[in-house]
């Protein structure tokens, strides 16, 4: 049983969008879901058109209701790196006065804007933390998963990686050993890393490079979600035929009449050129399909929606990752 | 090809400060390319934008319109590196093959590499001896290769380097391949920031990093006068060596104090870029994709860069949705596809006109986005790019998008 979705995709790519959807879908049959964003964006808060999240888990969306009309519900938290070291301190060392004289002297900042790999271990720490509670966390909810928004694909291997990280730097302390721990369960298959892509060249080839590392890294690959899928209104032979211009032009007068529309001249053209510009671009797509269908991972579609994303648009991609089996 | 145009217009600094009553004008290219003065174009948006692309064909169109250019990238696609003859990091700009000389330009290439440029400052204001000590420690080594803003700033370091080297002339060798005038215009592609303002900051911070009260901290015992061991700093050194161990804290004091030796250095070399950024020779493009967030961070840039008093030159608006090719309304092609497929659900024409809605939908929407962004932002001159239908990984398909840049198509 997956317990930790990392979404991760090429800027661009819809991973913010993914990783929301993904939890909606995730969240039914009285199940709590924890949605968590570790980049400083705040683009949980934009999709799902609330106030910018603090460093708190905050109920944010019911998830999408199951078969039985049974929802679960989704709960979102920022998570930055000052906060997360302050909170470790805290609850590991009851560090007081000391703790107090690390803001002071400008320790927390240094540590996390600067100490490299640091920034990385605290946001991954707090992760693992809403995965694994412990009793330290008194009275905090219980999740039955968690999605992480996660870095970019070109940064999620050594992201993930962290106690690669921090090899070199912290060799042994309490540090290093909690580390170990957190990538027991990132390499375990408790966690699955999705890819997000659109069908392009560059973005595919991100993520086949991307699943390589993360494979090479002992990290369990999920699935790859191809996003903004264009439109599949024509059949295979027909969009064969709009490329080969065969396609039967007085047929086609003769349906928009019956259609009731009134046909002025240049709409025939005008479609006929706009169905070769899609056919050419699907042609491509197509190409990339394949390349996606070699790399041996699950995938998902998801379309891309003409109106744009807003919160209807959000359960709508959550029912089809469902129904495909994700979430 | 048109030559350099005889009018030049000025240019002015534009953004939410500049004058107010305008709306957005086209941003005119080829004048900002041909005119002279102009000798550095920034490129900067979030990532997934085509920033990297719109480098390359600018820097092209340049060339090819006689301007001696050579662009900087920081990680462009495979193809498109290979294409450019820079198949690999390289530290100093290669001529690219296949550029159309005849207007007396040319175009070199360059791909950033972050932890040379890096090394390449050390050496240059340390000791041997001090270099080889922060060289090699592990916080060296970690902070020039994966410290988030490091890649920032060793792209605006270089940017700087071959201001100097190539631009006014300077260091550049007997043995070297290039010197004084080499180029008369740098475009610089910036890294995929992760918020809009990391690379303009990455000097400070590094700066503000190094002047730190906890690194003038660390630095304190090995200066000698142990009345800055406060009973904070004891604590904090207690604490760190507890839940990092001894070794941390021993590594990190000896990169401190090696690197406070060529700090000076660090300092000036930034804010000499810094300044190079402000000045009227260098331009702004912002890139942005017809996407909510790209066009949320495009408008921070406007601001930030306004707000540092950095000179904006326009908005490229990239990956555009082709304009429909008929002029029917969405709504009449959904409910003439919905009649035909009552009645035959494979219908082509059905297919069609689906086609046309999505693509007026897809159209409006974008034009939307616009719209408010420029209502926000009415001085910022754009140009819109529409989309191609695949990547470009060629001269040619640099060449296309350079015209359609500069409206030729």
């Amino acid at each position: 049983m997956v317990r930790l979705h990392v979404v991760t995709g090429k800027g661009g790519t819809g991973k913010s969008t993914v990783a929301s959807a993904l939890a909606l879908a995730l969240a039914r049959g009285g199940r709590n879901i924890l949605l968590c964003e570790v980049e400083g964006r705040q683009g949980i808060a934009r999709i799902f058109d609330v106030d910018p999240l603090p460093y708190a888990e905050r109920r944010i969306a019911t998830g999408l209701p199951d078969p039985d009309g049974r929802k679960g519900v989704v709960h979102a938290l920022h998570i930055d790196a000052e906060s997360a070291l302050l909170e470790y301190l805290a609850m590991y060392y009851r560090l007081g006065r000391a703790g107090r004289a690390l803001d002071r002297f400008g320790v927390i900042e240094f540590a996390t804007t600067i100490a490299p790999g640091v920034r990385d271990v605290l946001l991954t720490g707090k992760v693992y933390e809403a995965v694994q509670r412990n009793s330290r966390n008194k009275g905090a909810i219980e999740y039955d998963a968690v999605v992480l928004d996660a870095p970019p694909t070109g940064r999620i291997t050594q992201f993930l990686n962290v106690s690669n990280e921090l090899a070199g730097l912290a060799k042994v302390g309490p540090i290093k050993s909690q580390s170990d721990t957190m990538m027991t369960l990132f390499r375990s298959p408790q966690t699955a890393v999705h890819l997000v892509t659109v069908l392009e060249e560059m973005p595919v080839q991100e993520t086949a490079d991307g699943i390589t590392e993360l494979r090479s890294a002992g990290l369990p690959v999920g699935g790859v979600v191809v996003n903004q899928v264009r439109p599949q209104d024509l059949a295979d032979e027909d969009l064969a035929a709009v490329r080969a211009g065969t396609l039967d032009r007085v047929r086609v007068e003769d349906e928009l009449k019956a259609a009731g529309l009134e046909v002025e001249p240049g709409l025939v053209d005008g479609l006929l050129k706009e169905a070769r510009d899609h056919a050419e671009r699907r042609a491509l797509e197509d190409e990339q399909r394949a390349v996606v269908g070699r790399l041996d991972v699950p995938t998902y579609d998801l379309p891309r929606l003409a109106g744009g994303i807003d919160l209807g648009a959000l359960y709508e991609l959550a029912s089809m990752l469902r129904e495909q089996g994700l979430g | 090809m048109t030559t350099s145009s005889s009018t030049r217009r000025t240019r002015s600094r534009v953004g939410p400060e500049g004058p107010a009553g305008r709306h957005a004008s086209d941003l005119d290219v080829d004048s900002l390319l041909d005119d002279r003065r102009t000798g550095i174009i920034v490129c900067c948006g979030s990532g997934g934008v085509g920033k990297t692309t719109a480098s390359a064909a600018l820097a092209l169109r340049a060339a090819e319109r006689g301007r001696k250019v050579v662009v900087l990238t920081i990680d462009p696609a495979r193809r498109l590196a290979q294409s450019m003859g820079i198949p690999e990091l390289g530290n100093t700009p290669r001529p690219v093959v296949g550029v159309d000389q005849a207007a007396g330009g040319s175009l070199s290439a360059m791909m950033l590499d972050m932890k040379r440029t890096f090394d390449e400052v050390v050496l240059s204001q340390a000791s041997p001896e001090k270099a080889e000590q922060i060289l090699a420690n592990p916080f060296y080594i970690a902070l020039s290769s994966s410290f988030a803003g490091t890649q920032e700033y060793m792209a605006m370091e270089k940017l700087g380097q071959l201001h100097r080297d190539h631009v006014l002339g300077g260091t550049a060798g007997a043995g070297e391949p290039h010197g004084q005038g080499d180029f008369d215009l740098i475009v610089v592609d910036t890294p995929p920031s992760r918020s809009a303002l990391d690379f303009l900051d990455a000097p400070e911070r590094l700066s503000s990093f190094l002047d730190g009260r906890f690194v003038r901290l660390m630095l304190a015992p090995a200066r000698g006068p142990a009345r800055l061991m406060t009973a904070g700093f004891g604590l904090i050194t207690n604490a760190m060596t507890r839940i990092l161990g001894a070794q941390f804290l021993k590594d990190l004091q000896t990169f401190v104090a090696a690197l406070d030796t060529v700090f000076g250095g660090f300092r000036q070399r930034a804010q000499q870029t810094y300044s190079l950024l402000q000045a009227d020779g260098t331009a702004f493009l912002v890139v942005a994709a017809p996407e909510p967030d790209a066009l949320r961070e495009a408008a921070y840039f406007v601001e930030r860069l306004s707000d540092d008093a950095m000179p904006l030159a326009g908005l490229i608006l990239n990956r555009a949705s082709p304009e429909p090719d008929s002029a029917l309304p969405a709504e009449d092609a959904v409910a003439g596809a919905g009649r035909l497929r009552r009645q035959d659900p494979a219908s082509v024409t059905a297919g069609l006109l689906r086609l046309h809605a999505d693509q007026v939908r897809m159209v409006e929407r974008e034009r939307d986005l616009r719209n408010r962004f420029t209502a926000a932002h009415p001085q910022v001159p754009t140009a819109v790019v529409p989309a191609l239908a695949g990547d470009v990984h060629d001269l040619d398909g640099l060449r296309r998008i350079g015209s359609l840049l500069g409206r030729e198509e």
